[in-house]
């Protein structure tokens, strides 16, 4: 399969199968008046190595990026990363020894499980709903898991506007699953690249704010709010674990860039950074809005999904007979792409679903990848009707629809 | 020599198609010639017309690249291009098709159903199910009629599969071939030329015999060059890949996949542009022909016609 994703690089191809930003609307003129200052200012500087933990200017800026979510933070708390996903990689790295318990959503983040697995984590997956994570089967879990003497190094979730599920932590289960890390000792790793890409609805409190950083790790990122292909994450974390994580950075890449780090820390200075976010805020409810409305419109019978309040993802469900990693080779040959459900579990499940991104692409070409998607779904379910004389069965209400 | 190199592509194979079009222009530059790589595309033709190649050496697998499209595009334009040419292509591409070939050459081959979409959605085809059990026996393997690699195939093993496995199968084609499941030794056996390279065989890794996607995955399989056979069963399976390749009109290089079962081997299908990638196959025997990677490349050039 991931074999197959290569056709979706085609420009002919219309890719709801990324998670790529919108970049195309990032002032231009701001961006070449940036890197002109750089160069003639601080090029001797950001031509060089850096320090591991990050640029100060840059750790400084983030502690007011975590405000804009409630969050009070020292500078000193922060390591700076290569993207979000080196920040995955360096707390895995860190904490898990081949066969430690590792919890995370079902779904999860696609790109977390190989990184799970290169650390030969034994990792657990707890069904979300249309509110996360379901709290009380993670309690189950940790008490069947303690009635054999063992319990999770950390637990992973991405609570606000999920990837791929789009779904968002309720208060109350957020309140109880810091709790639950409380009285259990248990860290939990709050990934929140999406946080300030809300649509609509009330901003509810991170972990890490309910927290205060006793027991949640946070990872953040620009990528989503700035540009991702400067790759600047980070990582809030109690001290014993940030000088793991710097160590751990140290072997792997030194430092982050200077440069893109210099570009990063005076562009958040300048203060315009929420500006952006609200017109990407603008264009991506629009998107959103065009994605749900087609797929009201061209979707077969029996098919579910959610409408999600923020973030980049619609998770969508199709009847059962309907195997998604096949959908997805129909769909291909109908020039559209698509995350087969099955790339976000680790245990096969996910079959009738799949991830659909609405920021990186027009409300055009979302509008007619959906339809072509429901094209291909549409075949298959004639298929099946025809080769069993029944009519597929709508998904089952678990996981979140 | 100007070389236009074809690579990429729209079928599903378009990622191996890049990897084999990369080793492949690597070679040709070492050797020489001077190279475009060109991506099938809307501007194709124009391209080929600026660049006014002596040879299109063609590196595309799968749909479009290898089903005698562009092929039938490079005669057209009085370009020499690698491998097989239009009708051998569309021969190689139809499984059901060559294995009728094959049947009348006298070439082993399992025994088979051909199922379209059509045939099952308007005309009531799905009624005869059981009637293909009883053709092809339990299990067998469900597959698209035309696609590379292991994408689509799935292997049955009760009646109740067949629906599901025919719905991935007809995701990759819009016919689809229940074939026999012959349980035996898998071997690959590709032709340079006038040339039969050593036969290599593909040892399954994993526990599961029937999980095809494991098999296509790094380490999923092992690959041993020259199969360890005994001199005639080799030279057997020698002469049927010959044949088999010789009855569809292939020409240039090609890679016939064949099963070693009880009942002697069974030509399963022939490659018209099997992987040129540093791991695929073909390259494997080169290797172990003595043939190293850039000589077996300028040889796939001279073959160009």
């Amino acid at each position: 399969m991931r074999d197959m994703m290569a056709i979706t690089a085609r420009p002919d191809v219309i890719s709801l199968a990324g998670g790529l930003p919108d970049t195309s609307t990032f002032p231009r003129e701001a961006f070449a008046a940036e890197m002109d200052r750089i160069t003639r200012n601080s090029i001797a500087e950001v031509l060089q190595y850096g320090p591991t933990e990050g640029l100060d200017l840059v750790r400084e800026q983030i502690v007011g990026v975590m405000a804009a979510e409630g969050m009070r933070i020292e500078a000193m708390d922060v390591t700076v990363t290569t993207g979000g996903q080196q920040a995955i990689d360096l707390i895995t790295k860190v904490l898990i020894d081949p066969g430690d318990i590792l919890i995370c959503d079902a779904p999860t983040y696609p790109g977390a499980i190989p990184t799970f697995c290169s650390y030969e984590a034994d990792v657990i997956q707890i069904e979300c709903d249309a509110d996360g994570m379901r709290i009380d089967l993670l309690e189950e879990t940790l008490a069947e898991l303690a009635s054999r003497g063992r319990k999770p190094k950390f637990i992973y979730s991405v609570p606000t506007f999920q990837n791929p599920g789009g779904v968002t932590l309720s208060l109350e289960r957020r309140q109880r699953l810091v709790e639950i890390a409380r009285e259990n000792e248990i860290l939990v790793v709050e990934d929140n690249p999406y946080g300030l890409l809300r649509y609509e609805g009330e901003t509810l409190p991170t972990l890490y704010s309910l927290d205060g950083g006793s027991y949640v790790i946070y990872l953040g990122t620009f990528s989503k709010i700035l540009s991702a292909g400067l790759r600047i994450g980070w990582i809030v974390s109690p001290t014993p674990i940030r000088e793991k994580v710097v160590l751990g950075k140290q072997a792997a890449d030194l430092c982050t860039s200077t440069l893109t780090q210099n570009f990063a820390g005076e562009y958040f200075r300048k203060g315009h950074w929420q500006e952006y976010v609200d017109d990407l805020i603008a264009i991506y409810r629009r998107r959103r809005d065009a994605m749900t409305g087609a797929m009201a419109e061209y979707f077969p019978h029996g098919a579910t999904w959610n409408r999600p309040e923020g973030g980049l993802f619609v998770w969508a469900t199709m009847p059962e007979a309907i195997n998604t990693e096949d959908l997805l080779a129909r769909a291909l040959s109908k020039g559209v792409a698509f995350v087969p459900g099955t790339s976000a579990y680790l245990d096969g499940r996910g079959i009738n679903s799949m991830r659909l991104n609405f920021s990186g692409v027009t409300e055009e070409q979302i509008i007619e990848g959906i339809r072509r998607i429901g094209e291909a779904a549409g075949e298959q379910m004639a298929l099946y009707e025809t080769m069993t004389g029944e009519m597929p069965l709508p998904p089952s209400d678990e996981g979140q629809g | 020599m100007k070389v236009a190199l074809l690579q990429g592509g729209r079928s599903l194979e378009r990622g191996v198609s890049l990897r084999s079009g990369a080793r492949v222009t690597e070679a040709l530059l070492d050797l020489g010639h001077e190279v475009e790589a060109m991506d099938l595309g809307p501007e194709l033709v124009s391209q080929l017309g600026r660049f006014a190649p002596d040879t299109a050496f063609i590196a595309l697998h799968g749909t479009e690249g290898e089903d005698g499209t562009v092929q039938a595009l490079l005669e057209l334009l009085g370009i020499a291009h690698t491998g097989p040419r239009v009708a051998a292509c569309q021969r190689c591409m139809d499984k059901s098709l060559a294995k009728y070939i094959f049947r009348e050459n006298g070439i082993t081959t399992p025994d088979w159903v051909t199922y379209s979409e059509a045939s099952i959605r308007d005309f009531g085809a799905a009624s005869t199910f059981p009637r293909a059990i009883e053709t092809v026996g339990l299990p067998l393997v469900a597959k698209p009629a035309s696609q590379g690699s292991s994408l689509g195939v799935k292997v049955v093993t009760t009646s109740e599969e067949i629906p599901a496995a025919l719905m991935t199968a007809l995701s990759y084609d819009d016919r689809a071939l229940l074939e026999t499941w012959v349980s035996g030794r898998e071997l690959a056996v590709s032709v340079l030329g006038d040339e039969v390279l050593p036969v290599v065989e593909a040892i399954p890794t994993g526990s599961n015999a029937y999980d095809f996607e494991a098999r296509y995955e790094i380490g999923g399989a092992q690959f041993v060059c020259p199969a360890d056979l005994p001199e005639a069963d080799a030279a057997e399976v020698k002469r049927i890949a010959l044949a088999a390749y010789e009855a569809l009109g292939c020409s240039g290089f090609s890679r016939v996949d064949l099963i070693l079962g009880d009942g002697g081997p069974e030509v399963l299908e022939v490659n018209a542009i099997p992987g040129l990638t540093e791991t695929s196959l073909l390259p494997q025997a080169a290797e172990a022909a003595g043939i190293e990677f850039g000589e077996m490349v300028e040889k796939i050039l001279d073959l160009a016609r």
